[in-house]
């Protein structure tokens, strides 16, 4: 990356199945906890597979007025937790952002829920004044950030990022861009992601989840030979990304550098990825990173559970990294996955591994396939300090994001 | 349901919407000062009162509402 400006880490927030706190999601981790459950309603609509990360729902009552409540949908509202731990963790009060132009990327990519809300009083009623004020504002792709902008008061730039399942780690990706270059100081980057059924049921039509419900913690089972699919999973995850100046210039405590953010298309198939899509992904994040291969410490993989597309970033990491013995996990297999956030959270999960010198196991893989037996996937925690790490992000139509992020 | 259960039902479930005490609801009250309406929550109390009594409140009736008392008899008329 151009060093022009060095883009730090230095908040971290989030609401996700391992925790509502960064101390609660870092001893999930470590203990090696899942957070799928069996969710019998979603058997009663149908489901194929009613497994699903479980998010308790905020109260946000006596915290945030109803005229703020009443246009977030659930993921603005986990997002709104993420954010606000995230701001406070950075020490960033209400005096600096009325007084700065701080920016707002966040990734979403859908919100079924007031849609469906929304399509059904109009079915039943015939009148559209019934759906209430907030349905506009809760069923567009952009609550998310509109919702976070106006409670935060944010003035800098105000978008959403979809990138279907890479969401999250490109806002990431696109933050640094936007800070290397002198555009902003500082973005609150992020992804979130609903976790209703309604959000996943078509994605549940298409045979793409886990249908071992017998066992909710041994469904997601990444890079392991005898998977059958992902869990849908959700919350949200927020970063603030700002320049090292302002971050020395604050006295801020810092987590780490985003020092290389890769991305591409795939040009391919809508749902099936493949393979030289994900490498010049990698390839390119670690070159405009400055880093050799040999460097990384850890990286955390995409993969989500399904065959195809744990096969091929499997093929794909080992065309980057070759026989070096980097210990590559999807923590994924503790969290299901989190879609439109998971590449916001897994650079959380992966910043407070490398903090706390310590590799979360890749729960279930018990036994790897032809691909995945050419990589270092530990499936019990390691204990091992590393400064820098990679992680992937690869989302339905092609689209591909990797960044690596240094420890500081 | 006679009119003290309607008028009881009207206030409590614009309560529950606006999060205010139900005290704080009497017949000459300014019902946009005390639920502070805006143009965009009009359109919750309208959502509001047709789900409790069944009446829909055309948006050129709602904007002459003035009092709870004009609420009342505006929805004891039609329901």
């Amino acid at each position: 990356m151009d060093k022009a400006n060095r883009v730090v880490i230095t908040g971290m927030g989030i609401w996700s199945c391992l925790g509502y706190s960064l101390d609660e999601v870092r001893e999930s981790l470590y203990e090696g906890r899942s957070g799928i459950i069996f969710d019998p309603a979603r058997k009663e609509m149908g489901f194929r597979s009613a497994l699903t990360g479980y998010v308790k729902q905020p109260q946000l009552k006596g915290v945030l007025p109803r005229s703020m409540r009443v246009y977030m949908p659930e993921q603005a509202q986990y997002a709104y937790c993420a954010t606000k731990d995230a701001l406070d963790d950075a020490g960033i009060t209400e005096e600096y952002l009325a007084s700065h132009e701080v920016g707002l990327l966040y990734g979403n990519d859908s919100s079924a829920l007031p849609v469906i809300k929304a399509i059904d009083t109009i079915r039943e009623k015939n009148d559209t004044t019934l759906c209430g004020s907030g349905a506009i504002f809760q069923s567009m792709n952009s609550t998310v950030t509109m919702n976070l902008d106006c409670i935060f008061k944010l003035k800098g730039i105000n978008l959403t990022i979809s990138g279907a399942c890479a969401s999250g780690s490109h806002a990431i990706g696109l933050g640094a861009l936007l800070i290397q270059n002198g555009l902003q100081e500082m973005v609150v980057c992020g992804g979130a992601q609903e976790v209703n059924p309604y959000a996943v049921g078509s994605f549940d039509g298409i045979s793409a989840f886990s249908t071992r419900e017998d066992e909710p913690t041994k469904a997601s089972r990444p890079f392991d030979r005898d998977r059958d699919g992902l869990v849908p999973s959700g919350g949200a995850a927020t970063v603030i990304l700002e320049s090292y100046e302002s971050a020395v210039r604050r006295g801020a405590k810092i987590y780490g550098e985003v020092l290389g953010y890769g991305f591409s298309g795939n040009g391919d198939h809508i749902s099936s990825p493949n393979v030289d899509g994900p490498r010049r992904s990698l390839e390119m994040a670690i070159k405009r990173a400055g880093i050799s291969v040999d460097e990384i410490g850890y990286i955390n993989a995409h993969a989500t559970s399904t065959h195809v597309g744990d096969t091929n970033e499997a093929k794909a990491i080992y065309a980057v990294i070759g026989d070096r013995k980097i210990e590559v996990t999807s923590t994924k297999s503790q969290t299901g996955h989190e879609m439109w956030m998971a590449g916001a959270s897994e650079v959380i999960y992966s910043m407070l591994m490398m903090k706390g010198g310590f590799i979360a196991p890749n729960l279930n893989f018990c036994n790897p396939d032809e691909d995945s037996a050419k990589l270092l996937i530990p499936s019990e925690r390691v204990m091992k300090k590393f400064d820098i790490f990679l992680s992937n992000s690869f989302g339905f139509g092609g689209t591909n994001s990797s960044l690596v992020i240094k420890n500081m | 349901m006679d009119n003290n259960e309607l008028i009881e039902k009207i206030n409590q479930a614009l309560a529950d919407e606006f999060e205010i005490e139900v005290e704080q609801i009497t017949p000459s009250a300014s019902v946009k000062d005390t639920l502070e309406l805006d143009s965009l929550s009009l359109v919750d109390l309208i959502a509001r009162m047709e789900a409790v009594t069944g009446v829909k409140i055309p948006g050129s009736d709602a904007t002459k509402i003035r009092t709870f008392q004009d609420l009342y008899d505006y929805l004891a008329e039609r329901v």
